[in-house]
């Protein structure tokens, strides 16, 4: 099981000692119509970016809190990952993006019925964000509305 | 907080987690812990049949809107196999 114990010290510090911040969602959105009518995206934190986006800048005090667009024709295998940290193992994303952003996985899921479309957006961030402030205040509302545009129904998080 | 943030505009979200303590912390709306080492979200690599079990996992929480947040397990994952 991952566990923060099984971390690097300077990680276990940090991930014990951060004070985790909610953010309220209450009372909670629902899911109206059966998922083989539902357009579905994925939003991930495995900073993939296309090779003609801008890297995500790992020097920003408190966290870069940008996004990339990753439109639904992406080639997987062309995207980068600006974001690689010795607190985790990057092999699996390195070698299978749909680890992390399952494009593949929801065409087939599409094409099969099980659920109704995918998006044609998907959005990438950078994990390793402590100072959270402006994601909740301006990157994540302005994907939620991007999502919107996409008439999306669901979404599903990756974080890596 | 991504995820939070999505839901509380109107569409509902679920995310996939391997760090069990961490959601405890954040408490998004709906989290599916899968239990693999980090950076291994949906499984393991070239293994689509795998990922699209973990995500149809995931989806099905979708329809979870009473005594949330949840965080339902997926069964253990050997992501070497």
């Amino acid at each position: 099981m991952a566990s923060i114990s099984d971390l690097k010290l300077r990680y276990r510090i940090l991930m014990r000692t951060y004070s985790y911040r909610t953010y309220g969602w209450r009372p909670g959105a629902v899911l109206e119509k059966p998922l083989s009518e539902a357009r579905l995206a994925v939003v991930t934190t495995a900073a993939f970016h296309l090779p003609d986006q801008p890297a995500f800048d790992e020097s920003v005090t408190g966290g870069d809190v940008s996004y990339r667009v990753i439109p639904k024709k992406t080639a997987l295998d062309s995207l980068q990952i600006a974001h690689k940290s010795d607190a985790f193992d990057s092999s699996g994303i390195e070698t299978d993006k749909n680890l992390a952003l399952p494009l593949d996985d929801l065409a087939d899921m599409a094409a099969t019925g099980r659920i109704g479309s995918v998006s044609p957006r998907h959005f990438s961030f950078m994990g390793s964000i402590p100072s959270p402030g402006r994601l909740t205040s301006h990157s994540a509302p302005e994907v939620a509305g991007l999502l919107k545009e996409d008439g999306v129904d669901a979404v599903l998080l990756t974080p890596v | 907080m991504i995820q939070s943030v999505i839901e509380k505009s109107g569409i509902p979200t679920v995310s996939v987690t391997m760090l069990r303590e961490v959601t405890e912390k954040v408490k998004p709306p709906r989290a599916l812990f899968v239990d693999t080492p980090l950076g291994y979200p949906l499984g393991r690599a070239h293994d689509p049949d795998l990922r699209k079990k973990i995500i149809g996992c995931a989806l099905s929480l979708l329809y979870r809107r009473v005594d949330l947040p949840i965080i339902e397990e997926f069964p253990p994952v050997d992501v070497h196999a």
